[in-house]
């Protein structure tokens, strides 16, 4: 056992059990913090992937944003000592069978499947890079998806301010 | 770190997979809005796993999957913005935010 592989394997076990943990667990505030290991572990695998700049990223937007949005708006629609319901049995019977034929499904599917990768001499991830591709209009450049997004996240601030006002009447 | 050696791509896809079907499980056993979309996050995460993965392990040469995540996580930190904002308005309406009491139409 090498470094990267223990490392990978204590962040994959630690996301898998905390997802499972963040789905099951009945006080939805110890959901939202499992769901916040769960980001974290994800972050360490980009981190090993070698983009850091997308791990942090990752720890910025999820876990400082989302997260805490989702933890206020817990705080602010439930009582915290209050548990979830139990699940129906028909929704937990059919929750178990997709979840498992989904899964039976896919890793049939790809464990057939060889993938080639491309032999193209490897690109140095940086974030001279990165600035640059992601500005840029030539091949290979992401200026246009850039200003997408920028547009749909002006909508969505104007939308969501204008669903969350109080009504006048 | 070079991860190609140490680790197969199969297993990332396996790691995804797994995170993937298990939000899939949380949005369909649970009725109460914040934990659905709790559970779309995951999947949402999932996703991102293999985006990377693919690019870290198929195409060294290019960054498309790494831009790609970073789409989807800007376009999920809006989605998060905009169910919240609809979360607190309903239970403004309501004073629930289970979809199972959730059932009239403003018409």
């Amino acid at each position: 056992m090498t470094g990267p592989k223990i490392l990978f394997y204590l962040l994959s076990i630690a996301s898998v059990v905390f997802s499972l943990l963040s789905v099951l667990d009945r006080r939805i505030l110890r959901a939202a913090i499992y769901l916040l290991f769960v980001l974290v572990a994800i972050a360490g695998l980009y981190y090993m992937m070698n983009f850091q700049f997308l791990a942090a990223v990752q720890l910025i937007l999820y876990a400082g944003g989302i997260v805490v949005l989702i933890i206020f708006s817990i705080l602010l629609t439930s009582q915290i000592d209050s548990k979830l319901d139990l699940p129906k049995l028909s929704h937990l019977l059919l929750g178990v069978v997709v979840a498992i034929g989904g899964i039976a499904l896919s890793v049939f599917t790809f464990s057939q499947f060889t993938f080639q990768p491309s032999t193209a001499p490897a690109l140095v991830v940086n974030m001279h890079t990165i600035g640059r591709q992601l500005l840029d209009t030539q091949e290979q450049g992401y200026a246009l998806p850039f200003e997408v997004i920028s547009i749909l996240l002006l909508a969505a601030l104007v939308g969501t301010i204008f669903i969350a006002r109080k009504s006048r009447t | 770190m070079n991860l190609q050696s140490e680790i197969p791509l199969h297993y990332m896809i396996l790691l995804s997979t797994l995170v993937f079907f298990i939000g899939l499980f949380g949005v369909l056993i649970r009725r109460n809005l914040i934990t659905m979309l709790m559970g779309i996050e995951l999947m949402l995460n999932a996703v991102n796993i293999n985006f990377v993965a693919f690019n870290h392990y198929l195409y060294p040469n290019r960054l498309e999957g790494h831009f790609f995540a970073l789409i989807v996580m800007a376009i999920a930190a809006a989605e998060a913005a905009v169910a919240i904002a609809l979360i607190i308005n309903i239970y403004r309406k309501f004073a629930t935010v289970s979809v199972d009491d959730v059932n009239e139409m403003k018409y």
